[in-house]
Order: structure tokens, then C-alpha cells, then sequence
């Protein structure tokens, strides 16, 4: 897509709040081409090549220290807010290189939702939680709109049935798996086409957990997700497409081994990625 | 062998340590109790010697060589106009400057030399800032030796100490949150006025009351400033000639009259009761935002 139809759908975005559903699953909705991102002198991913299809559920895994966050914050650019942080490479949604000069990075990350290691509700009530997205985004909506895009959010994220009766309580007042699916929600109201988990369950407990990823797998129909965990299992669960992230001896990140998760967990290429999930080395 | 643990025996030191333990209450008390006494016994001086100084006289009468009719009333309003001139120009500069500080030039070398230049500013003597107060404003700009000149002089002389508190707020806040808004496609804008500053505010209030405080007892700027130990007329305008009370109270405590001297006490302690109606105005205030901020906890 070329740039000029690329900020026109920006705006036709804001003036319908939704987007459709035209493309098909499958197909490649993000390609990072040999993405490097250095904090200061440091590097801490180099040569990262990795496709993600639309509609299924990548996981990237690895050791702790790897760079896993690193690459998943350069899909959205949250990279940009931190210091001394620098990305070379492409990183192109949809056929577009979102780090080109004229990309607003705020669309991007309305476009490409993040969920992040602890829960961060925002100290508000249930309700403006999941409504902060709309309505920094500029979706001019009616009550009634509101409300129901607030609900769907909350019903994809599996909270609505524990929250429906009291959404103007505050968000604190969630325990923290309740709170983490808020967050979900929150990210889910925006209707983004990507969305990126920074190891959503590493703070919760198992029961949780699995809310979790049940989740996940029955909003995969509609969204990209990409997630990242060192939990192996977890990615074997969820995940259709698994990336192994390794250090290499300089502690630079980089991707070791890319395919289907059956694939990689019943008969790894690499022998790294075999010590990795057989546990011997992470 | 577990009992040793329970008991402690047997590791080195243990003793020393539970000793000091039960002793540095007491220690910690001692620095407490100084404080105190010294704030105590300096009110009874005042309320002993200004005590029945104390009248409607001394707020509602302009001074006079007579220390039976003599007041403050000028200085009094003086101060209210100055430092409430000063608290309004000075807290929206210093959360603006703590905004870019910290939300804007994120760790940046601009934000760590600024920074480092208004930590430096705080340290400066107060009487520096009415010297330029006198040559940048008064006669530079020709603003005079007024009230509004007073009131800026005070709000610069205030601004780092503001600023400083107001930059701790925002780092209070988590960053957590921050990235929250970010990744839902928040403006620097909106993550500002939507997520940080109503987390921040109540801090941002409480570094406003210390600049107000401070502002009220500075004497040697406004000396400089307005030159004014004596004046028989009220601050009517932004550009009148003015005097404030620390001035009014110097003043007095330099007469040769034990009447004055003991004004100047009375004078003290409204000062000082301004200075408590302030800061409770302020206070409530802030719990106020805050007690709205919380409203939904319930």
C-alpha cells in the first residue's frame, strides 16, 4: 500500500471507528526485514528476519535477557519512547515500512494493540479503562455506541460476565488476572489488527493463566497476535508459529529458528532450540 | 541446633544490634524533641512578649509612629497581593517546566542540563534575585519598584524550588501507565492530561504551598525590590508602591521603643497565621482532588 491511500485510511479509520475486514487470513500482515535496535552503544537485537501471518498466533520464545521484548516493542514502535534507543531495518505493516518518515507512530499503535508483563490498568473505573482508547482515538461515538463497543470489548476479553455489574468500579478493585484481561480489553476496544503481549501471564497464577489463553485462542479469528513468553508450554498451547530467540556470545538477540510451533517443538532444526525446550539450557 | 537460630545465639554481633534497636527510638526522639522545643519556646517568646499586643488595631490601622494605634495593614495586603501574584505566575511555570522535563525531553541531554540549572538556582541567595528584580524589571523594563515587579521577583525566586517538586510528582507516576497510553495510540498530550497529571497534581500542589510559604517570609528581595520599610496607603493596583510584612516586622524589631518590639512580636504570630490559613487552604485543597480521585475506590 502506498503511503498516500495509507493515511487516508488513517482517516477514514477515525471517521468510520472500525475498520473492515476485507483482508484474508493468512497472508502476511507484518514483515521485519533485518531489523537491528541498539540502546545507546549496546546492541540488543541484530538480524531479525520474521513474517507474521494474519489471524494466527505467533509466539516468540527464549531465554530471559534475549531481546524478545525489544523486537515485539519495534512492531508498534514503543521503542521510540525510549531513550538512546535506535532501530535500523524495516519493519512494514501491511506493505508499509512503519518506520518511514511519514508513518505517525501514534496510528500505528492504535492499529497495533500491546498488552503488557504487569497488568497497568490505568487508576480509573472499569468502564473509562476500556473506553480510554476510543476516546484518545477521536471515535466520535454516542453513549450507546460506547457502551456497546465497551462491552464487546469486555465480552471478547472473558470479563464481562464478572465485571457487568459493576463497571464503575475502579479497576484496582480487580484481582490481577482480572485485571490483565482488562487490559486486553483495553487494547481490544481500539479494534486493532495486530495484537502484541509482552508475556501477559508471567504475574498470574496458572488458573489465570489459562483464562488467558483461552481467550486467545477464541479471539484468533479476528486478531494478529504475537506473544511473547519463556514459558515453552505456553507457546505449544497457544501458539501456531513459534520464533526462538537466542543471545548470541556478544549477548546480541537474534532469531535462531522460525516455523510451525508443531514443527519446532516435535523436531528442531537447531540444536540450541532442542537444549532450549528440552530444558537443559534458559 | 534450632533452637540457637530461634535464640540467636552463637552469631556475632546480634546483641549490638537488638541493643541499638531499642536505643535508636529514643535517639530518633531526641532529634524530634529539638525540633519541637524550638518551634515551642520560640511561640511562647512570641505570645509572651506580642501577646496583648494582639488587636483588630494591628491588622486594620496603617502604621504609625504611635505603637497604641499602629498596624500592618498595608504590609499585610501587600504580602497577600505579592505572594498570591507570585503563586499564580509560579506554579503553572514550574508544571509546565516539569512537563517537558520529564514527559517531553525524556532523559535527554537538554532536559539533564536544565535540570542541573534550576537545582543550581535554588541555592542562590534570595537578595541576588532582588537585585535583578530591581535592575531587569524595575528599571530595565521599567515596571517600576510595584507590586507586579515584587510578584515576579518572588515567582522566579520560587520556581526552582516548585519546579524541583513538581518534576519528584511526575515521577511518581508509574511508567507503566505512561506505556499503557502510549500503546493504545495516546498523544504525549493526552497521556499528560488524561493519565499523568491527575496522578501527579496533589504532589504538584503540595511543592505550590512550600514556594507560597517561602514567598511569604522573604524579606531581602522586597527590600530590595520596593525599598518601602513604611508606607500609609493599600496596594490598589497591580502597579502601586507596596511593603510586605516581613519588612514591616524588620521595621519595628529595628525601633528603640520596647512598644515596637513587642508589635513586632503581634506581628509574628500573624504572620504566621496567615501562613496556616494558606497552607490549610491549600491542603484542603489538594485532598479535595484527591478524595475526587478516589471517589471511585468506593
Amino acid at each position: 500500500m502506498e503511503i498516500e491511500s495509507y493515511n487516508k485510511l488513517q482517516k477514514s479509520y477515525a471517521e468510520l471507528g472500525k475498520m473492515e475486514m476485507i483482508e484474508e487470513p493468512g497472508e502476511e500482515v507484518v514483515r521485519v526485514e533485518n531489523l537491528r535496535v541498539a540502546y545507546g552503544e549496546k546492541i540488543a537485537i541484530d538480524e531479525i528476519n520474521i513474517s507474521i501471518k494474519r489471524r494466527y498466533i505467533t509466539a516468540i520464545i527464549g531465554p530471559s535477557g534475549c531481546g524478545k521484548s525489544t523486537l515485539l516493542r519495534s512492531i508498534n514502535r514503543m521503542n521510540d519512547l525510549v531513550p538512546g534507543a535506535r532501530v535500523s531495518g524495516k519493519v512494514y505493516f501491511n506493505g508499509v515500512d512503519i518506520y518511514s518518515r511519514d508513518v505517525d507512530p501514534v496510528f500505528i499503535r492504535s492499529r497495533i494493540g500491546m498488552v503488557f508483563q504487569r497488568p497497568n490498568p490505568f487508576p480509573f473505573s472499569i468502564f473509562d479503562n476500556v473506553a480510554f482508547g476510543l476516546r484518545v482515538n477521536g471515535f466520535k461515538l454516542s453513549k450507546d455506541e460506547l457502551y456497546a463497543k465497551v462491552k464487546d470489548a469486555l465480552v471478547k476479553a472473558a470479563l464481562w460476565d464478572e465485571v457487568k455489574d459493576r463497571l464503575d468500579k475502579h479497576a484496582y478493585s480487580l484481582s490481577g488476572g482480572q485485571q490483565q484481561r482488562l487490559c486486553i480489553a483495553r487494547a481490544l476496544a481500539v479494534d486493532p489488527e495486530v495484537l502484541l503481549l509482552d508475556e501477559p501471564t508471567v504475574s498470574l497464577d496458572p488458573i489465570s493463566t489459562a483464562r488467558i489463553e483461552s481467550l486467545l485462542r477464541s479471539i484468533k479469528d479476528e486478531y494478529t497476535i504475537i506473544i511473547v513468553t519463556h514459558n515453552m508450554l505456553q507457546a505449544a498451547r497457544v501458539s501456531d508459529y513459534t520464533a526462538v530467540m537466542m543471545p548470541d556470545e556478544k549477548m546480541v538477540g537474534r532469531i535462531i529458528e522460525f516455523g510451525d510451533t508443531r514443527e519446532i517443538f516435535t523436531n528442531p532444526r537447531d540444536k540450541r532450540t532442542e537444549d532450549y525446550i528440552s530444558g537443559r539450557i534458559g | 541446633m534450632g533452637n540457637q537460630i530461634l535464640i540467636g545465639t552463637g552469631r556475632r554481633g546480634v546483641k549490638l544490634k537488638k541493643i541499638l534497636d531499642k536505643l535508636l527510638p529514643f535517639i530518633l526522639s531526641i532529634a524530634v524533641f529539638i525540633a519541637v522545643a524550638t518551634i515551642v519556646s520560640l511561640l511562647i517568646t512570641l505570645i509572651t512578649t506580642g501577646g496583648h499586643r494582639l488587636s483588630w488595631n494591628l491588622i486594620l490601622n496603617y502604621p504609625s509612629s504611635n505603637p497604641e494605634e499602629a498596624g500592618m495593614r498595608s504590609a499585610i495586603l501587600g504580602s497577600i497581593f505579592t505572594v498570591g501574584l507570585s503563586a499564580l505566575i509560579c506554579i503553572p511555570l514550574s508544571i509546565a517546566t516539569a512537563i517537558f522535563l520529564v514527559e517531553y525531553s525524556r532523559g535527554g541531554r537538554l532536559a539533564s542540563i536544565l535540570s542541573y540549572n534550576i537545582s543550581n538556582l535554588a541555592g542562590v541567595p534570595s537578595v541576588v534575585f532582588g537585585v535583578v528584580g530591581l535592575g531587569f524589571l524595575a528599571y530595565g523594563l521599567g515596571m517600576g519598584r510595584t507590586v507586579i515587579t515584587g510578584a515576579f521577583t518572588l515567582a522566579v525566586l520560587t520556581l526552582p524550588l516548585v519546579t524541583v517538586t513538581c518534576v519528584e510528582a511526575l515521577k511518581t507516576v508509574p511508567d507503566d501507565l505512561r506505556q499503557g497510553a502510549y500503546a493504545l495510540g495516546a498523544t504525549t498530550v493526552q497521556v499528560v492530561r488524561r493519565v499523568v497529571l491527575p496522578r501527579a497534581l496533589p504532589m504538584m500542589l503540595t511543592g505550590g504551598i512550600l514556594g507560597i510559604s517561602r514567598a511569604l517570609g522573604e524579606a531581602a528581595p522586597i527590600l530590595v525590590v520596593s525599598g518601602l520599610l513604611f508606607i500609609r496607603e493599600d496596594p490598589v493596583s497591580l502597579f502601586s508602591k507596596f511593603t510586605v510584612m516581613p519588612l514591616q516586622l524588620y521595621n519595628w524589631i529595628s525601633r528603640p521603643q520596647p512598644a515596637f518590639v513587642e508589635l513586632s512580636s503581634a506581628g509574628i504570630i500573624i504572620l504566621l497565621l496567615i501562613l496556616l490559613a494558606l497552607n490549610a487552604l491549600a491542603i484542603s485543597l489538594r485532598q479535595l482532588l484527591v478524595r475526587r480521585m478516589e471517589q471511585l475506590w468506593r
